[in-house]
């Protein structure tokens, strides 16, 4: 019954695990069609872009893919807040035919007059490609002109998944490393990759490296600036966490300047702290993995009674995961098996075969897995799990409610601070205040069978 | 005419959205259809989520996913194909199929691949219909594409045959709850009409112990046919001007009497849609219950009169809906100082200065094409009392420290968007009642004593 709502050519984008070595198909082109959850390579790399906060992110195109992006991040800014305006061509009809470069130069003067930005990324959308306005050459006169970085970012929409616009955005971010001074950075320094700083969280993370002795010179790219990314390469270590996002940034910084990179995941108990003894572990000073030993036992002390209230209630409820990146999902299965709840469905926007297979070792068998789901198998699963809970981001939420299952927003726009120790102790807060919330005893939830 | 030039080349925090968006909401409200863009994946899943954000409701819009190749050789196979997965998956009555600036910029001929795909498939009687639109997002705004799609479905659908007696209204970009009451109205009446989009039970469904896959509700295909034949055809705008409409097609193909009307928002523009309502179905006057409402509200607006006198309101959004607050706040005592939008009909300073003209000793400041950078620089030289517009103008009323009254589309920090009723005397009652106390709790909220009483 739950193989009706796969269309054929999805088929092989799903697993069960237990039933075979997972062989999941993934990094394909949306099925037409298929309602998928992702949007486009525009949105991977406005997304990785977006909290670079002293930066101008100017969208080249009409007006839909600048206003839908509108302030979407609740990426913090410990300083300025250039990114949570939405800047953009606005293109006419007049410039699809005749060319849009002319409007494009006159608006990054205007706009870079305007806000003085350290640097302006200025994004092609799909039209872009197509009437083949040259953004390099606007962008060197407008640089040259104003003399600051104007970097093209290529992110037409229709040449890629999101993925693909995560490597445009890394791509654009390597034009702005190795650019400054790197004088004074000690040996004991880290750049931070794949944290956006959603509700604060690089500044917990900042933190537990600060009272670890550990240097942090640039955030790429929560709560990011524009001068540290461009000393970046003086940072001994890219500590970069989520799988897609920022790896091709830490990919070229190893090839052009050897920095050496390590993956780290701040969600969950386990995760953090593996993270901060992995990076410790790193620099092979025993003063600093002493240190770190205290950082996790404090913070672990602090948040376990409460936690341990949480998970009494919760022991043996199901979870349900689908979010954009597939190393956030690993975590999320470890940080629901200690709150005592099992997982029943895992997926993602864009997971590689790599980070399926992982994910299929380290889950229970029965799980589905699935790459690129769409609305209607996404209810199928859930309805055949029937869970308690499911977490997602916003275009997720509609489809549990309706379904009378609890929802966690674990997007890009959340609000809470769901990383690091403290992080984790919200997590237990949000599953427990919808999982136990008395509404589903009104609501006309189906028939749940009680396996 | 464009009212004035803009006086910027780039566009900051935009007062507008795409014409696909329009498209999309407006498809929504048909019994049975599925919503599709032709064009990248992106746009359907960005629509989406902005729609999620102020409705909470699921919202499926389908998508052709162009990749690369698509874009250099044509979107015709992936639009077929993704015709045909939704046809597998939904079983839609109908699909409406709206372009994206990338499918119209590559000129894909999209009436000739549907027509293709007709005849391609073994049994073209078991397909939905399928309506097609050209909204490109670099023409217009929502509110065009909106307007395309009503007319896209009319032109399409529409049959003429043995008069049936029927009023065909088009309210335009209006909530669920708006919808609900225009029903309402109509019943109270005693019409029998056809409200063309109805998203008031698509776009504001209610717990089921089943997910459907098409939340059930809208206009129905037959309703929307039967048009054709009906007696009247009501459009709420003062913005149309000559663009194309659903009511234009059903004026000048059928021969139905055309009736343009501001969006009945506030006493007069709600006044005028009641008039003509009593007039069609040949009422001498209002029914009871809603003359009652009438008297209640005129009463309260004597009871709240105080507190709004001079009150100074920026007001942004559509257009229609633009002039609709414009109207009802000039009849309250508050004085618009700017009244500004994203789109540019042309008709918009027309529309405010014959809505304002009678209670207005001056017309206020009127700025159409604009965005909210340009809104910020203006409002912060007017100094106004209050914002009125959907939840985008937060910003500026946080800067400028002033409440913000939520109406309209989008509303993205609040809960209940879609259940906000603006129009008829019933909304005219809500929202003065919001006006007078958001004042109030203001002055109350910044007063050292706190008084308890008003």
């Amino acid at each position: 019954m739950p193989q009706a709502a796969l269309l054929e050519e999805r088929h092989e984008q799903v697993h069960r695990t237990g039933t075979a070595p997972c062989e999941i198909a993934c990094d394909k082109e949306s099925l037409a069609g298929a309602v998928s959850q992702r949007a486009c390579l525009f949105c991977g790399s406005r997304v990785v872009l977006y909290p670079i906060a002293d930066a101008l992110h100017l969208v080249h195109g009409p007006i839909g893919c600048a206003v839908y992006t509108w302030d979407i991040r609740g990426a913090l800014s410990s300083g300025p807040e250039l990114h949570r305006l939405s800047f953009s061509t606005d293109l006419k009809e007049r410039e699809v035919i005749f060319g849009g470069e002319k409007k494009l130069k006159a608006a990054l003067l205007e706009l870079i007059a305007r806000h003085a930005p350290k640097a302006a990324f200025v994004y092609s959308t799909c039209i872009v490609g197509i009437i083949g306005d040259d953004l390099e050459a606007v962008c060197r006169g407008v640089g040259a002109e104003t003399g600051i970085p104007v970097i093209p970012v290529q992110s037409e929409g229709f040449k890629g998944n999101k993925r693909a616009g995560y490597h445009a955005a890394c791509r654009a971010m390597a034009r702005l490393v190795g650019t400054g001074d790197t004088s004074g950075i000690s040996p004991h320094s880290i750049n931070i990759l794949g944290d956006f700083n959603l509700a604060g969280e690089i500044w917990l993370v900042r933190d537990y490296f600060k009272r670890m002795g550990i240097e942090v010179v640039a955030n790429i790219t929560g709560d990011g600036r524009v001068d540290d990314i461009r000393r970046a390469h003086g940072a001994a270590l890219n500590v970069v966490q989520c799988s897609g996002s920022t790896m091709e940034l830490a990919k070229i910084m190893a090839e052009s300047y050897g920095t050496p990179s390590i993956r780290v995941s701040y969600f969950g108990v386990e995760d953090m702290a593996a993270s901060l003894y992995s990076v410790a572990a790193f620099f092979k000073d025993p003063a600093m993995m002493e240190r770190t030993r205290q950082v996790v036992r404090a913070e672990i002390d602090a948040i376990m009674p409460e936690l341990k209230r949480y998970q009494e209630e919760l022991t043996g409820k199901k979870a349900a995961i689908y979010v954009g990146g597939a190393f956030k999902a690993f975590s999320l299965v470890k940080a629901f098996r200690l709150l005592g709840m099992s997982v029943a469905m895992v997926g993602s926007q864009t997971g590689t075969k790599e980070d399926y297979q992982e994910l299929a070792e380290i889950c229970d068998p029965g799980t589905i897995i699935v790459d690129d789901a769409n609305p209607l198998e996404l209810t199928s699963f859930l309805e055949e799990k029937s869970v308690d809970i499911f977490v997602g981001g916003v275009k997720e939420r509609p489809i549990a409610y309706k379904l009378g299952v609890g929802f966690c927003d674990h997007n890009h726009e959340r609000k809470e601070c769901l990383a690091g120790f403290a992080g984790m102790l919200n997590f237990a807060r949000e599953v427990h205040a919808s999982v136990m919330s008395p509404v589903w005893r009104l609501a006309p939830r189906p028939a749940r069978p009680t396996a | 005419m464009s009212s004035n030039p803009p006086k910027y080349l780039s566009t900051t925090n935009a007062c507008k959205l795409c014409a696909p968006l329009g498209a999309s909401l407006a498809f929504k409200g048909v019994a049975g259809a599925v919503p599709f863009l032709h064009g990248s994946q992106g746009c359907a899943t960005y629509m989406r989520r902005y729609l999620i954000s102020h409705f909470n409701e699921p919202i499926d819009i389908a998508s052709s996913a162009l990749g690369e190749k698509n874009a250099i050789f044509g979107g015709g196979p992936n639009l077929k194909l993704g015709l045909t997965n939704v046809i597998k998956k939904y079983h839609p009555e109908l699909i409406g199929v709206a372009t994206t600036c990338l499918t119209e910029t590559i000129g894909d001929d999209v009436a000739r691949f549907l027509a293709e795909y007709v005849r391609e498939v073994n049994d073209p009687t078991l397909l939905p219909r399928i309506v097609r639109v050209s909204t490109p997002s670099y023409s217009g705004t929502h509110m065009e594409g909106f307007h395309a799609a009503v007319t896209a479905l009319i032109e399409a659908l529409a049959e003429g045959g043995e008069a049936n007696g029927t009023v065909t209204l088009l309210p335009g970009l209006v909530s669920p709850a708006d919808l609900r009451h225009l029903k309402e109205i109509m019943a109270e009446f005693g019409l029998g009409s056809v409200l063309l989009p109805d998203y008031s039970d698509t776009m504001d469904g209610q717990a089921a112990s089943r997910y459907e896959k098409i939340p059930a509700g809208g206009t129905t295909l037959e309703q929307i046919r039967s048009t054709g034949a009906g007696r009247a055809v009501i459009e709420f705008s003062r913005t149309l001007g000559e663009s194309p409409s659903g009511g234009t097609v059903l004026k000048t193909r059928f021969g139905l009497a055309r009736h343009r009307l501001g969006m009945p928002i506030g006493i007069r523009e709600s006044d005028a849609f009641l008039s003509l309502l009593a007039e069609l179905s040949g009422r001498p006057s209002l029914p009871a219950s809603l003359q009652a409402e009438r008297g209640r509200l005129i009463d309260s607006l004597i009871d709240g009169h105080k507190y709004l006198f001079g009150k100074r309101a920026v007001i942004y959004g559509e257009e229609d809906l633009v002039v609709g607050i414009t109207a009802f706040l000039s009849e309250i005592g508050v004085r618009p100082v700017l009244c500004a939008s994203g789109g540019k009909s042309g008709h918009l300073q027309a529309a405010i200065s014959a809505v304002t003209e009678d209670f207005l000793p001056k017309a206020p400041l009127v700025r159409d094409g604009t965005d909210f950078f340009e809104i910020a620089e203006e409002a912060t030289a007017l100094a106004p009392d209050l914002i009125i517009g959907h939840s985008k103008g937060y910003h500026l009323a946080r800067k400028l420290n002033i409440p913000l009254i939520r109406l309209g589309f989008p509303i993205h920090d609040r809960l209940g968007g879609q259940r906000i009723l603006h129009l008829g005397h019933r909304g005219a009652q809500r929202l003065f009642d919001e006006i007078v106390n958001t004042v109030i709790s203001h002055k109350q909220e910044l007063s050292p004593v706190g008084y308890s009483y008003m």
